[in-house]
């Protein structure tokens, strides 16, 4: 809970510096405009629900390298099964989301099964996915031209609040995926397996905790968030080039998940931490795209930002156990 | 005795809840093989790390040679001379054996590794092992025996004067037992001091100038090579008078547990069978690495089982699978509390219901979870502030009580304990055993290892010895006797069977 605070208290600075920093000459508020806000609560969606997916995979003690491969895969297959494939909307959505549960599963089985460490198969998967999909579409941009106007409004759509400000569609969807996740993890067995085995695997599996088959379940999940997440990404943007869309997601939904409290051993996790985690990510790469002239300095200073979070949490966290 | 080469006098050691070694005086001098003996956790293994400047001790001080010891660490101690052989081999297998040899003191000029004249220098401690080996052999690909040889050959090229081997033929076959015995006799011969530890009391005999025992971390007696036969050393490890409790045995109801030519990975060609009836406790002596925790562990399916099969009243359990044995009644209780047996940063009551939760529906039942977490703290007098505190903090005695309470919850017919009471204070052990005693006369069966022979003799109704993987003596309550236990579980009885 002090961490979910403190992530607050964070994310509340960073958001009055970007406000005050940019501050146009004629004494407007860029940060504060309605189209900035909801472009930034709609990526916050999109990156919300990946961090959920990552967080998944990091809750069993594993990583998942693969995630924005995964999103590149959606992303491309999603426009060729509606245009291409003929394919209705929803049938289009739900096959592509069968194709991500299905790498998912092909990652659970690959670790569990064949004992392979989560690392190198899904960072094989990274190469592996991008590959196969640039092949498939001749590095050709695959998008919706004018088609899918009523699938597109799950990316784009805007429920209106008040007067030029409506809250993102995506934004809604991170909210479903969330409570669902939270109900998941604190409210059934499944979830409590599922931390079990995160926290002392043998010890799980020693009281009768079907590891194999829940380790399986999260990969699954995993990869089926990341597919939703790349649906996502390539309806907002309306097209997908395979040899870029999605690269480098996954380590920006690592960083969301880490960032939000989820720990990397495993077994420690929470859906509100992980939504401001990758909220934060999100808040300073918009404050960067507003306040710099450029982007350049993008990556430097999330790295930095996180790298500079990280030390004084486990500062923070020598100085309680001292005490 | 001539003047000790090395001297400990009046060693403490104490570890968190432990008094491990108190008073312990030790000496060894050069050209002596003393053999240090004692049941496990008599403080063997503490006095043998202290020496070897593994752990410092909290009393008492270490002299080498008439002066003062300050030992700095193993390596500070290597380089004074005192040499510690590892239990477990502690071998790069990726290296050669020149390169082992060397490990951490590789000749050198500059950068450069003089890989001839280490290979040369390894030539030479190899010939006075009598190890036909070429230098440049993989570690790998050698026998346990041979490996064993290059840890002393180890210390051979550091020049040690002190040589500590723990256990060093738990490993070894009889050719190379043989083997490593001749060499110890040949450094003894070359003025090298020896500390020889070890369970095997016939080899003692054949090589020890002098022995120590240790019990309870004090000198429990010594004796010179010639007096030491096996039953004076066996005497001096349990001590004299040994007053077990009277305790009444348990009406014995059908058989619930039959286990039939289970084979483990540990102990391929030994092959074990044994019964177990309702309402009756069974004791699993042993030293350590003869099996124990192996057959426990395969026979609830933690460990998958190479052959044999498993029955709870009557019905074959399939597959080695402890979901399936928690299901049929049958559970284990296992050895590492804090890896195997809790989920530590999780809360009493999550462990408590993490085996049963599952049967109270997909969705997590809250109000079982509370229920189950007030009976057991009632039931089984757990000191906690409450359910949801983590089972970290809790203490040792305390936190087996809730691995006990998470398996009661699972209604088991059998109950499988793999050192019950290890790390627990007295007032709980007493309250665990008392439980135990109490599930046993409610027709419960309870099959427990334990290293501890007191808790043994105290706790069973009925004991079974094992050595080297297979059940190698029983004795019934009447004949119950540290003693009994101790000459089967070093093989002095070879007899496979007292009668009832």
């Amino acid at each position: 809970m002090k961490k979910i605070l403190g992530l607050a208290l964070i994310i509340l600075t960073v958001a009055i510096t970007a406000t005050l920093l940019s501050r146009d000459p004629g004494g407007g508020y860029p940060f504060l405009s309605g189209y900035n806000l909801e472009n930034l609560l709609s990526r916050i969606g999109m990156f919300g629900v990946l961090s959920i997916a990552a967080a998944f995979v990091i809750v069993t003690g594993g990583i998942d390298l693969s995630i924005g491969s995964v999103v590149c895969v959606a992303g491309c297959l999603l426009p060729w099964a509606t245009r291409e494939a003929g394919l209705p909307a929803p049938v289009a959505l739900l096959a592509v989301l069968a194709v991500a549960a299905l790498i998912g599963l092909f990652h659970g089985l690959c670790v569990v099964g064949i004992g392979l460490q989560p690392f190198v198969v899904t960072l094989c998967g990274l190469l592996l996915y991008r590959g196969v999909m640039r092949a498939f579409t001749g590095d050709q941009t695959m998008g919706f031209g004018d088609a899918d106007e009523g699938l597109r409004w799950l990316a784009t759509g805007r429920i209106p609040i008040v007067e030029g400000f409506g809250l993102p569609v995506p934004l809604l969807v991170l909210l479903a995926v969330g409570i669902g996740t939270s109900i998941l993890w604190s409210k059934t067995v499944a979830g409590r397996h599922l931390f079990a085995l995160g926290h002392n695997e043998e010890a799980a599996r020693l009281s009768g905790v079907p590891t194999k088959r829940l380790t399986v379940m999260a990969y699954v999940l995993c990869s089926l968030l990341a597919g939703l997440g790349g649906c996502l990404f390539v309806l907002d943007v309306n097209s997908a080039q395979a040899a870029s869309f999605g690269s480098f997601y996954e380590l920006y939904a690592i960083a969301g998940a880490v960032l939000g409290g989820t720990a990397l051993r495993g077994g420690e996790a929470m859906v509100l931490g992980i939504v401001l985690g990758a909220s934060l990510m999100q808040l300073l790469s918009n404050t960067i795209n507003l306040v710099a002239a450029s982007n350049q300095l993008e990556f430097a200073v999330v790295g930095a930002v996180i790298l500079i979070g990280a030390a004084v949490d486990e500062g923070v966290r020598r100085f309680w156990r001292r005490a | 005795m001539t003047a000790p080469l090395l001297e400990a006098r009046g060693i403490g050691k104490s570890f968190p809840g432990v008094q491990a070694l108190a008073e312990v005086d030790f000496a060894v001098a050069a050209g002596e093989v003393v053999a240090l003996i004692g049941e496990n956790g008599a403080g063997k293994s503490t006095l043998m790390k202290i020496l070897a400047g593994l752990h410092r001790p909290d009393a008492g001080q270490l002299l080498l040679e008439g002066g003062s010891l300050q030992l700095d660490g193993p390596a500070d101690a290597l380089d004074r001379g005192i040499a510690l052989i590892h239990q477990e081999l502690n071998l790069c297998d990726n290296l050669s054996v020149a390169g082992a040899l060397f490990l951490g003191a590789e000749l050198r000029s500059g950068p450069w590794l003089r890989e001839r004249a280490m290979a040369q220098a390894a030539r030479s401690v190899l010939s006075r092992l009598g190890l036909d080996v070429a230098p440049d052999r993989l570690v790998a690909t050698l026998s346990p025996g041979q490996k064993q040889l290059v840890e002393i050959g180890r210390a051979l090229r550091a020049e040690a004067r002190v040589l500590i081997m723990d256990e060093p033929t738990s490993s070894l076959t009889g050719v190379e037992t043989e083997r490593l015995l001749e060499v110890v006799l040949e450094l003894r011969a070359a003025g090298v001091a020896v500390v020889y530890i070890s369970h095997r009391l016939g080899e003692i005999g054949r090589i020890a100038d002098r022995v120590v025992a240790l019990r309870d971390g004090r000198n429990s007696g010594e004796c010179s090579g010639e007096e030491a036969t096996h039953d004076r050393m066996v005497a001096m490890m349990v001590g004299r008078e040994l007053d077990a409790q009277q305790r009444v045995g348990h009406g014995t109801g059908g058989v619930v547990l039959r286990v039939t030519g289970l084979i483990t990975r540990r102990y391929p060609e030994a092959a074990v069978d044994l019964e177990l009836r309702a309402g009756e406790v069974v004791g699993i002596a042993g030293l350590l690495g003869a099996g124990r925790s192996e057959l426990l562990r395969a026979v609830f399916g933690a460990d998958r089982r190479l052959a044999g099969s498993v029955e709870i009243e009557g019905r074959v359990l399939a597959g080695s699978d402890p979901r399936r044995a928690a299901a049929a009644g049958l559970v284990l209780a296992p050895e590492d509390r804090k890896h195997q047996g809790l989920v530590l940063d999780m809360s009493v009551a999550e462990n408590l219901s993490l085996p049963t939760i599952a049967r109270r529906g997909g969705l997590l039942d809250r109000a079982y979870e509370k229920e189950l977490c007030d009976r057991s703290v009632e039931d089984l007098a757990i000191a906690t502030t409450g359910g949801r505190q983590v089972v970290a903090t809790l203490s040792g005695g305390n936190q087996q009580k809730v691995v006990l309470g998470k398996w009661l919850a699972a209604g088991p017919r059998v109950l499988l304990l793999d050192e019950p009471t290890r790390g627990v204070d007295c007032k709980a052990r007493a309250e665990i055993h008392a439980r135990l005693d109490a599930l046993a006369s409610s027709g419960m069966a309870v099959l427990f290892v334990s290293s501890e022979l007191e808790e043994v003799i105290a706790l069973a109704d009925r004991v079974l010895v094992m050595r080297q993987g297979r059940i190698v003596g029983e004795l019934p309550r009447e004949r119950l006797g540290e003693e009994q236990i101790m000459r089967f579980a070093v093989g002095i009885t070879e007899a496979a069977k007292e009668g009832p």
